[in-house]
């Protein structure tokens, strides 16, 4: 019954439209049946017989999985680390003074910190054996993320079991796509992966060049004019470091406040390396150029620095951080941080606040240094005085990176071998975003002498002149 | 009550069946030794808990300290008198953990592996639920909107959140978001301790009540049971700790390499049979940061939908192309693979891929499912793809000599081109480790951003994997490591087997010691969670987004360090909580007889 009246009703549709209508129709139809086949078909249209595919299957050769590697090849020759890590290091055989490693504050060596994390060990074991939301937070986590967020005035911070994974979580968890990110180009490549996992658009702008990046935002301001729809719905963020890994240089915190500001962007801060080494009382960057740190809006840092533990936390308001419990992936899909480390920290931040003169030695120590290394004949020096990072490259530019690469592994080998460690900084130059000039990165330990730091400028200054 | 003071060491020695916290295994005296003080002893402990327990069908609340000692566990009394777990009986009486290779793989496959459908109105129900939650939601949103919801300071700004995301954790989330994070104050082993909170403001803030609960811990990744504060493990991390200090505060390329971790390093090689392996100090970003080395933009990766978080991202970042199998599915694993090599890529014209490789897990963590090797590994050959197989809960858990799925199956590890899998679980201690040929390995120390970037391996944390791995092989001189994977295998079984006796749904691979119990409805996840706590046992909710909207689940992770009393405990509570909350969902006919443990 219903079938017959549906094809009546179908006939008198028929009988009732224009011919040229039907023709345009029929028309329509055939050209959206083609593009859905066409589609289905992917690249090729023709659907293979199945002795095609087995033919094409027998005949297809794959690339190796992996390129042959080249056993020369600098990476695969680390030096080794023999003894405990502390102002003096053993590495290759040779006793040294250690200007390599990121203990800014020397706190690798204290035995209070290790004795209370043996304590921990003894209470919780080892590992967490399970993620922060099955049954893998531990009431040290959660002391540790209040001390840090009081220590840092904020409301809220969140403990990280491993420092790369820190800053390369936080940002896709708010950065989504579509939305713009403003970058300095000298970021670190944990920032790097971070901006690759959020998909979002990146604009990078020249290192630590205000101007620059008020350029772009003006560029972006007229873009947003034309299209204010999709302007509405673009967050906009701006990330930089607080001192940057690969320059040793400060950003110019005052100025990125003005612009997010201005142009309502949500500043992110790496402070990896500033937290905990800048600013009278350790407080970073912000407190460095005494900005409101309510200005910034979310703060991340490795605890692999000063604090000398494992991991990295974030710490800013309640609203922002809170958002990484259930969005950060590298917070939910990991075990937390082994206790022990957790409980390194806490200590650590017990330290930093019973004895906040730590800083003005440390940061007295990198003036020092800094003064000094300047005077090398054949070597520069970058950096800012303050920072405890700083790089060293060749007065002298070899014609490639590769040949600067291998002079300063030399240098630095040579200096080893005089008792002096030094380290030219790592980098997957095929991976960064562009490459990064090689350089031999400086770490200052808050322990040094005035007459090691003299030591290791005579010795740094004979092998460079006599290997360049 | 239930605040037991003190040092949570001793406390632990006190454990309610043996003393096996603390690396060794249990030695044969179960809860029946225990004496009249002891006896009292724990029932002070389990009473009293912070938790209110769900009840529905059966009213009668009960008197709080009404806990069952687990010595008064009469299940099958007739097999009361098996001791429980130890060698002397051992191998007559449990076969490791094995395939046994006598059927197919697909048959044997079919034989073990149970993904029972839901029964219909349950389906119909648990939507209907989910959408009451959501509308409930909504209006509980125009309503009331607390303080902590909005931003300071930021007027004008484009909002920083999907506004469905942040109404899912606000308003649906949050009734059971007790569930999870629960803070706990002991060594995750076979016990542990929970720190009791209360929420006044149904979830937005947590208090501490100051108390404790020692709960039987089902919900950590503890499989081999080395997570413990003391015992060798322990001493050696220690040691550790004090010759080498805690961190290196530098990358393995600068000055973060040393003997520790090349010893590491030639020992896992050395566990998986495999030329070389490379180790990291977190075992997502073994994944998150390695895939993208592995793949260009040319690659075609064929991954296994219910693949973890930390693959996606490394997929993600890699740029390859991505296709996704239905799970565990090898005739969908065939279509893909198929079409994927006969058509090549789509973007460049059809060009052939420069590689294709399949992605999967040895265990999958909340499917509870082995993977299919044997075919996977033919399926490989066939298509000439490259097989990488993450072992995160794996590794240790599987196999009669616990070098997981290969070992499982008796496959060549050198027939998986890239082993992958972390420390984190069956070792206790963190970081991940991928294993395979000296070409990969040197690739990989030349490519990898982990290796180049992140921090290396903490001393005690990579003693810790040392040792107990040293131990699982028999390295060091006794056969704990060899006990310890035949009482996991024993107690998979056991409690697998009974809990479908029991009637309700569980997934996954009888040989899985990842069980999920299926109660589908969102709030009965809280619901078992909280009534578990009541009863003292820790276990792990899941729900959506982590599982399909439909199927909500219950995790339980065993444990070589669970005894026999142990478990029998938790099934009777669940037995009880499953009547209560109506969660014998199966339609299958049950195994009349008693389970031999
Ligand atoms: C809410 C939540 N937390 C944590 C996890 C971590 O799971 P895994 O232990 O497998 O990383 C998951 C996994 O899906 C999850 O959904
Ligand atoms: C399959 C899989 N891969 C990787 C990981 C991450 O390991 P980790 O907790 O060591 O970061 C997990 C953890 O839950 C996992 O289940």
């Amino acid at each position: 019954m219903v079938a017959i009246q549906l094809f009546n009703e179908i006939g008198s549709i028929f009988r009732n439209t224009p011919t040229f209508a039907l023709v345009l129709e029929t028309l329509l139809l055939i050209t959206v049946i083609w593009l859905l086949l066409h589609r289905r078909g992917g690249g090729r249209r023709r659907q293979l017989t199945k002795e095609e595919e087995d033919r094409i299957i027998a005949d297809y050769e794959p690339e190796p999985l992996v390129a042959d590697t080249d056993p020369n090849h600098p990476l695969l020759h680390t030096r080794v680390v023999q003894s405990r890590v502390g102002k003096r290091i053993q590495v290759d055989g040779h006793d040294c003074l250690n200007l390599g490693s990121h203990n800014y504050l020397g706190f690798l060596e204290d035995q209070e910190i290790l004795e209370e994390a043996c304590k921990s060990l003894r209470k919780y074991g080892v590992g967490s054996c399970g993620p922060r939301g099955f049954y893998g937070t531990m009431d040290v986590h959660l002391d540790l993320e209040d001390r840090i967020a009081k220590f840092m005035g904020l409301e809220e911070a969140i403990v990280y079991s491993y420092g790369f994974s820190t800053v390369a979580s936080a940002i896709p968890a708010y950065a989504k796509r579509g939305d713009l990110i403003f970058v300095d180009e000298a970021v670190n490549f944990a920032i790097q992966k971070g901006l690759d996992a959020s998909r979002s658009t990146i604009v990078f702008f020249k290192h630590n060049d205000v101007e620059d990046l008020e350029r772009l935002l003006i560029e972006q301001e007229k873009r947003d004019q034309k299209n204010p729809k999709k302007a509405a719905k673009t967050r906009r963020f701006l990330v930089a470091e607080g001192i940057y890994m690969n320059t040793g240089e400060i950003c110019p915190l005052p100025d990125l406040v003005a612009l997010r500001q201005k142009y309502k962007l949500r500043l992110f801060i790496d402070e990896s390396i500033s937290f905990g080494t800048l600013g009278q009382g350790g407080h970073g960057v912000t407190e460095h150029f005494n900005v409101d740190r309510d200005e910034v809006d979310l703060i991340s840092a490795g605890m692999e620095g000063s604090m000398a533990t494992v991991g990295g936390f974030c710490v800013g308001s309640h609203f922002i951080a809170e958002h990484q419990r259930l969005s950060g992936l590298g917070y939910i899909f990991s075990a937390s941080l082994p206790p022990m480390l957790t409980q390194a920290a806490i200590s650590a931040l017990d330290r930093f606040e019973r004895e906040p003169q730590i800083f003005e030695q440390l940061q007295a120590k990198s003036k020092t240094l800094h003064q000094k290394f300047l005077r090398f004949s054949k070597l520069t020096l970058r950096g800012d005085e303050v920072s405890p990072v700083k790089h060293l490259y060749l007065a002298q530019p070899a014609e490639n990176f590769d040949k600067e690469l291998k002079l300063l592994t030399e240098l630095a080998d040579k200096c080893i071998a005089r008792g002096v460690a030094v380290v030219q900084a790592a980098y997957l130059q095929n991976r960064e975003r562009q490459p990064v000039r090689p350089s031999i990165r400086i770490a200052v330990n808050r322990l040094l002498e005035s007459s090691e730091i003299d030591n290791a400028f005579e010795v740094i200054e004979s092998v460079s002149s006599s290997v360049l | 009550m239930g605040n037991f003071d003190g040092d949570s060491g001793t406390v632990f020695e006190q454990s309610y069946a043996t003393t096996n916290g603390n690396g060794k295994v249990p030695n044969g005296n179960g809860a029946a030794d225990l004496s009249a003080p002891e006896k009292q002893e724990l029932l002070r402990k389990f009473s009293a808990p912070a938790y209110t327990e769900i009840r529905t069908r059966r009213c009668q609340p009960k008197p709080a300290n009404d806990a069952q000692s687990p010595s008064s566990i009469n299940y099958h009394p007739e097999k009361k008198s098996i001791p429980n777990g130890h060698a002397s009986i051992l191998d007559q009486e449990s076969k490791p953990n094995q395939a046994e290779g006598k059927l197919s793989p697909e048959l044997e496959h079919f034989q073990k592996t149970s993904f029972e459908e839901v029964p219909l109105h349950t389906a119909c129900l648990t939507y209907l639920g989910f959408y009451l939650l959501m509308i409930l939601g909504y209006i509980n949103q125009l309503l009331f909107v607390p303080k902590v919801a909005t931003e300071k300071g930021r007027d004008g700004y484009v909002a920083l959140y999907d506004a469905f995301e942040s109404f899912y954790s606000r308003y649906v989330y949050r009734r059971i978001k007790d569930c999870w994070n629960r803070p706990i104050c002991s060594v995750p082993g076979d016990e542990l301790t929970l720190k009791d909170r209360v929420t006044d403001d149904y979830g937005w803030s947590f208090k501490f009540t100051g108390t404790e609960t020692r709960c039987l811990n089902l919900g950590s990744y503890n499989y081999l049971g080395f997570a413990a504060a003391t015992g060798q493990c322990a001493d050696d991390s220690e040691e550790s700790a004090r010759s080498s200090g805690l961190a290196y505060c530098s990358s393995r390329c600068e000055l973060g390499d040393n003997e520790q971790l090349q010893e590491l390093e030639a020992l896992t090689a050395r566990y998986f049979g495999v030329e070389d392996a490379i180790v990291f100090g977190m075992g997502f970003a073994t994944n998150a940061l390695n895939l993208p080395s592995l793949l260009g933009p040319n690659s075609l990766v064929i991954s296994d939908e219910k693949n973890h978080a930390s693959i996606i991202l490394g997929l993600r970042l890699s740029g390859a192309t991505t296709k996704v199998f239905k799970h565990n599915n090898m005739r969908d694993l065939e279509r893909v693979l198929r079409q994927g090599v006969c058509y090549g890529n789509p973007k460049k014209g059809g060009q052939p891929w420069d590689k294709v490789m399949i992605l999967v897990e040895g265990i999958f963590s909340m499917e509870g499912s082995i993977v299919r090797l044997p075919e996977v590994i033919a399926l490989k050959k066939k298509y000439k793809a490259y097989l990488y197989l993450d072992e995160a809960h794996s590794v240790g858990a599987m196999g009669s000599r616990g070098r997981g799925v290969t070992d499982y199956f008796n496959v060549d590890p050198k027939e998986v081109d890239i082993l992958m899998g972390t420390f984190t679980k069956s070792f206790g201690s963190a970081g991940g480790y991928l294993a395979g040929s000296k070409k990969l390995i040197d690739f990989l120390r030349t490519n990898s951003h982990a290796h180049c970037y992140a921090a290396s391996i903490s001393p005690p944390i990579a003693q810790q994997i040392l040792t107990s791995m040293k131990t699982i092989m028999g390295e060091d001189g006794t056969d704990i490591g060899r006990k310890k994977i035949h009482q996991l295998a024993r107690n998979t079984r056991y409690f697998r087997r009974r809990l479908a006796q029991l009637g309700v749904i569980t997934y996954g691979h009888e040989d899985s010691p990842v069980v999920p119990m299926l109660v589908y409805l969102f709030s009965k996840i809280g619901a078992v969670v909280r009534t578990l706590t009541t009863r003292h046992i820790a276990a792990v909710g899941a729900g959506f987004p982590a599982t399909p909207i439909m199927e909500g689940r219950i995790r339980f992770c065993l444990s070589a360090a669970h005894t026999k009393e142990q478990l029998d405990f938790a099934l009777e509570a669940i037995d009880e909580i499953a009547d209560d909350l109506g969660l014998k969902y199966s339609r299958k006919p049950r195994d009349p007889n008693p389970v031999i443990y």
